[in-house]
């Protein structure tokens, strides 16, 4: 067995200032007060999810000194790469916003407690390890700290039926998920004799058998639920409905974006002939049924819910056209979608005020003239979830359909995704849409305005608007790093020059390929 | 200053749209922020023609810098049908600030930060030479205008913006996919328009997939137009939206679909346009021929305007898709002529929905007695709507006519014939409107004593109804600019309309020697239409 080097903890720094962060609050928890704000434990949980994104700019730092950093580490269960660094910046990031929309919204709803923060801590530990994991039992652990976590937090509104409905969904059906995925890592094990993704890649070679095929299926399935994708998807809305406005900013994104990063990192180890048809499938329903779904919505969450449902289905686009571009622009993809839609939870999350009474889309009738910064800030995450230019959601749509319609191996189906893919953006304006008419274009309907955002909300929804501003218009280094992710992750290694130059990074590349 | 003047022009309403938001609420203080950026922005479009060189064909002004990556640029660049597109918008908005300068009471500040926003994204529409960069002005030009129309319009205004935002947000995702094919398909991996004539002019895609992108660009900018019959959402939004937001789309957004037609429909796919010209010209006749049909029977002012721009843009269409020069040169002149006649059509309706609170002729009658100077306006937009020669629709209407009866395309006489009836129709809906406002016995007790037009309202009609003159009767100034750039698009496909009339010649000579053959050659005659697709496609 390999002895344990320095080198190993710089591998898992972010999770390791996470968990700290995480244990501290949960020790402080009892020696304040019952029954007093907590907000100085959200305030340290803050300060550890921006550790975690300054410990992973260590990592990147310490990339380019000692490329070796890249090497699998911690019995090679763990790999930095540009892969990893790009979703250990990305899901603190979301935890951080979450985390101060929390700040205001405990206090509005009147919930005390401590470990709800060091519960986001420990989820936010599981997805980022999820990302850097390259071994199946590890990925599945970490799959289940995030997961538990989540389910502990869904039903954090205790005395609200509705909460504790959500949360025992999702438990139940969570499990039954992971079930499968676990059933998943043990074929593939039974297939190629180990559970290390690099590995399992070289063991399987271009012709996997029946059993490795049968695993993939499996394993799609166990992520398919997490990510919400069709037709694994009828839990999103009850759930999302129930759940806490900010958990459900941070579930709907933060966790759907490990799971991507997982099964980017599982169907790339196969060849992608085996699971073609099935990701063609579900993409093709999952952005029918999630865009038609959230057209008879009227409660702004579940609205939401189905979008999350479509959004999955574009990005299994990206997957369906399984080349380079593809996987960056899936991984672009994460990122504005986290962007856009943890904005619209912020703004869910505040409206909604104490016990969540405002969530149907009338009570945001005159929203414009009530609260111009909630209702701009929110038009301009509709906006980019609808795709108009110069958004995140524009350019994320953008690079998702480019690598569709690149020369693939299955051209004529790809045509066809893409085509369902646009009249289905085009059929999700109308609901976006709404939102923004009865915003601006109706009378109040609600009798009490809502109340003034606190500094924390206020600095919550600007940075995610200028998030999905920035994605939207200069998003150079973010596409830079995708690229360089989708570099790492390509199992041939090779699939750089298939690339049209176009596409081709034009900074300096900040993390070179380690391999 | 060559290469900035473009950046300029466009982005200096969008830094003042910026100063606005950032004003306190004073609504006095931002009308006059409002309407000095305007002008400014007017003044500076003006070093347009200024600085141009007339006579040279090819884009002037150019700037390029990448973007995002290397294939996304900021490529602007305008030629002469362009710029004087871009005159024509910075020409309207101001205007447009004079006429909200009290009918918009309500929410001051967001209305012109949003006329501003429009005016950033309609002035890069028409400059953008980077498909990406154009989609995305065309896409942000949405946003604001359903904004204009859903947040200050009239009663069934919701429904209007709506409505308007979804069929120009569905049409355009087919360009989109169109744009995203094409340069997924350059060798160069870019953008760029002169990339993407390449592609499509090389010969390495399919006529079929040409074909497909074609409709896919022609889908988006048919709903813009509107051509029949995709124009149901333009007398909605037109009924509905705010006065300036009228002048504005009508002035404006349709002219964006018209000069998309000629700039990428025509001037990318040349083979194509050829081919689908028969059944384009169709729509545009019936489009003329409804449009002014439906107008002669409206009860309501703005709605007969609204649908004498359906039956005016069918001109326009009828202009380019004659695919001569002369036709085109007429479409493009049009373009502006519409522009300014039908703006001022709207802004004069709107002075008087300003008095009034409607719009229905039943409401007036006999208003020349009590507002002299506004009939007299009202006068001089109807005739140049008309088209009365010395004024300047006659100029556009009668080179798009003469266009279409020298044109190649088939059945070319009988759309001259039916769309010269156009400009018959267009005289009676026109001057029977005016008939049925200004003349006759006042109905209406409190039509006697209505307020004459104030010294701001004519200050905002005259530019336009001095350029309606001057335009009648200077066109060669304009001509000048525009003739260059328009006979570099249609060059190309003039030789492709010449190579499908002599394979319909060829055509129908075998087709004769065919039924007297028999049997042999059934397969192929079965199927005219695909069989002169492919064969005029390969050229």
């Amino acid at each position: 067995m390999n002895p344990i080097h320095t080198i190993d903890y710089i591998r898992i720094l972010p999770e390791l200032m996470l968990t700290a962060f995480g244990i501290v609050v949960m020790m402080a928890d009892p020696l304040l007060k019952p029954g007093a704000s907590r907000k100085s434990l959200g305030l340290l949980s803050l300060a550890g999810t921006l550790a975690a994104i300054a410990a992973t700019f260590c990592q990147i730092a310490w990339l380019h000194r000692d490329p070796s950093l890249a090497d699998p580490g911690w019995f090679g269960m763990v790999r930095v790469d540009s892969f990893s660094i790009f979703f250990h910046l990305l899901i603190p990031a979301i935890s951080a916003i979450c985390i101060l929309m929390s700040l205001e919204y405990l206090d509005a709803q009147n919930i005390r407690s401590g470990e709800y923060y060091a519960l986001i801590l420990f989820g936010t530990v599981g997805m980022v390890l999820m990302s850097s994991a390259v071994e199946l039992v590890l990925i599945f652990i970490a799959l289940e700290i995030s997961s538990i976590s989540t389910y502990i937090l869904a039903g954090y509104r205790r005395r609200n039926a509705g909460s504790t409905e959500s949360a025992i969904k999702y438990f139940l059906l969570g499990s039954f998920a992971t079930a499968f995925f676990l059933y998943g890592v043990a074929m593939i094990f039974g297939a190629t004799g180990s559970t290390s993704v690099l590995k399992i890649a070289a063991a399987l070679g271009d012709n996997p058998g029946l059993l490795a095929i049968a695993a993939t299926a499996l394993m799609i399935i166990g992520l398919g639920f997490k990510v919400a994708a069709a037709p694994f998807h009828v839990w999103t809305p009850d759930v999302y409905e129930g759940a806490p406005a900010p958990i459900v900013a941070l579930m709907s994104t933060g966790p759907k974006a490990a799971a991507f990063a997982v099964l980017l990192r599982v169907l790339f180890a196969t060849t992608s002939a085996h699971w073609f048809p099935l990701i063609w499938v579900c993409a093709a329903l999952s952005m029918t049924l999630g865009n038609f779904g959230a057209l008879m919505q009227n409660n702004v969450k579940r609205m939401l819910a189905y979008s999350s449902i479509a959004h999955a289905g574009y990005l299994l686009v990206a997957f369906a056209a399984s080349n380079d571009i593809g996987i960056s622009a899936a991984i672009f993809y994460t990122a504005a979608y986290a962007a856009m839609n943890v904005g619209a939870f912020a703004v869910v999350s505040h409206f909604a005020a104490g016990g969540e009474r405002y969530v149907l889309i009338d009570d945001y009738s005159g929203l414009g003239r009530r609260s111009p910064l909630l209702a701009f800030t929110l038009t301009i995450f509709m906006l980019s979830l609808i795709g108009i230019p110069a958004t995140a959601g524009f350019l994320g749509k953008y690079y998702v359909f480019t690598a569709a319609l690149s020369p693939s191996a299955h051209p004529t189906a790809l045509v066809w995704l893409t085509v369902i893919g646009l009249v289905n953006s085009a059929v999700a304006s109308f609901y976006y849409l709404r939102l923004i008419v009865v915003m601006y274009m109706r009378e109040p309907v609600v009798a009490e305005a809502p109340a003034p955002a606190t500094a924390f909300m206020r600095l919550a929804l600007v940075l995610a608007a200028i998030a999905t501003i920035y994605l939207g218009v200069i998003p150079g280094k973010v596409q830079d790093l995708s690229m360089a992710g989708a570099r790492d992750l390509s199992p041939t290694g090779t699939a750089v020059s298939a690339l049209p130059p176009g596409m081709q990074t034009t900074m300096p590349v900040a993390i070179t390929q380690a391999k | 200053m060559n290469d900035s003047i473009l950046t300029l022009v466009t982005f200096v309403p969008a830094v003042g749209a910026l100063a606005l938001m950032l004003m306190p609420r004073n609504d006095r203080a931002l009308r006059w922020t409002a309407l000095i950026i305007s002008i400014a922005t007017f003044g500076l479009s003006l070093l347009l023609p200024i600085y141009y060189e007339h006579g040279r064909s090819g884009f002037q002004f150019e700037v390029n810098h990448n973007w995002i990556g290397q294939a996304i640029h900021y490529h602007m660049g305008a030629d002469g049908i362009s710029m004087w597109l871009v005159l024509l918008t910075t020409l309207l908005v101001p205007v447009s600030v004079l006429v909200s300068w009290k009918s918009i009471h309500d929410r001051v500040k967001e209305f012109f930060v949003l006329l501003l926003l429009l005016e950033m994204a309609m002035i890069g529409v028409f400059l953008s030479l980077d498909m990406f960069l154009f989609y995305v002005f065309w896409e942000a030009t949405l946003i604001p205008m359903a904004l204009l129309i859903g947040m200050y319009g009239h009663e069934r205004r919701v429904y209007a913006a709506v409505k308007f935002f979804l069929y120009t947000m569905v049409a355009s995702v087919f360009m989109l996919a169109a744009v995203i094919w094409l340069y997924t398909h350059n060798p160069q991996h870019n953008f760029e328009y002169d990339a993407f004539r390449k592609v499509i002019g090389s010969g390495a895609v399919s006529p079929t997939t040409l074909q497909w992108l074609f409709l896919g660009f022609f889908i988006a900018f048919a709903v813009k137009v509107p051509l029949f019959p995709l124009h149901t959402w333009l007398p909605d939004a037109h009924v509905e939206a705010p006065t300036a937001g009228s002048v504005l789309l009508a002035g404006v957004l349709l002219k964006m679909g018209t000069y998309g037609l000629l700039r990428f429909n025509v001037g990318l796919f040349p083979d194509q346009a050829a081919y689908n010209s028969t059944w384009i010209n169709v729509l545009a006749v019936i489009g003329i021929i409804y449009g002014a049909l439906v107008a002669l029977v409206q009860p309501n002012l703005k709605k007969l305007i609204a649908y004498s721009s359906v039956s005016h843009l069918g001109f326009v269409v009828l202009g380019i898709f004659s695919l001569t020069t002369i036709g085109t040169d007429g479409a493009v002149y049009q373009m502006l002529n519409h522009g300014i006649s039908t703006g001022a059509l709207f802004m004069l309706a709107g002075m008087l929905y300003e008095r009034k609170h409607t719009y229905e002729f039943k409401e007036f009658g006999g208003l020349a007695t009590p507002m002299p100077v506004y009939a007299t306006f009202f006068l001089l937009a109807v005739l140049s709507s008309v088209g009365l020669p010395l004024l300047n629709g006659f100029v556009g209407e009668f080179l798009v006519l003469s266009g279409t009866f020298q044109s190649a395309v088939p059945h070319h006489i009988l759309f001259t014939v039916l769309g010269t009836s156009g400009v018959i129709w267009g005289a009676c809906y026109l001057l029977w409107m005016y008939q049925k406002v200004f003349y006759g016995q006042i109905h209406h007790n409190e039509n006697k004593t209505l307020p004459e037009i104030d010294g701001r309202e004519r200050i905002s009609l005259v530019p336009l109804v001095v350029m309606s003159i001057i335009m009648g009767v200077a066109s060669p100034y304009w001509m000048r600019s525009i003739e260059p750039a328009v006979t570099s698009t249609i060059e190309r496909v003039a030789e492709a309309v010449k190579a499908q009339a002599q394979k319909r010649v060829i055509y129908r000579i075998s087709e004769s020697a065919q039924t007297h053959i028999s049997a042999i050659n059934k397969p192929n005659a079965a199927s005219p239409v695909q069989n002169d697709s492919t064969t005029g496609g390969q050229k």
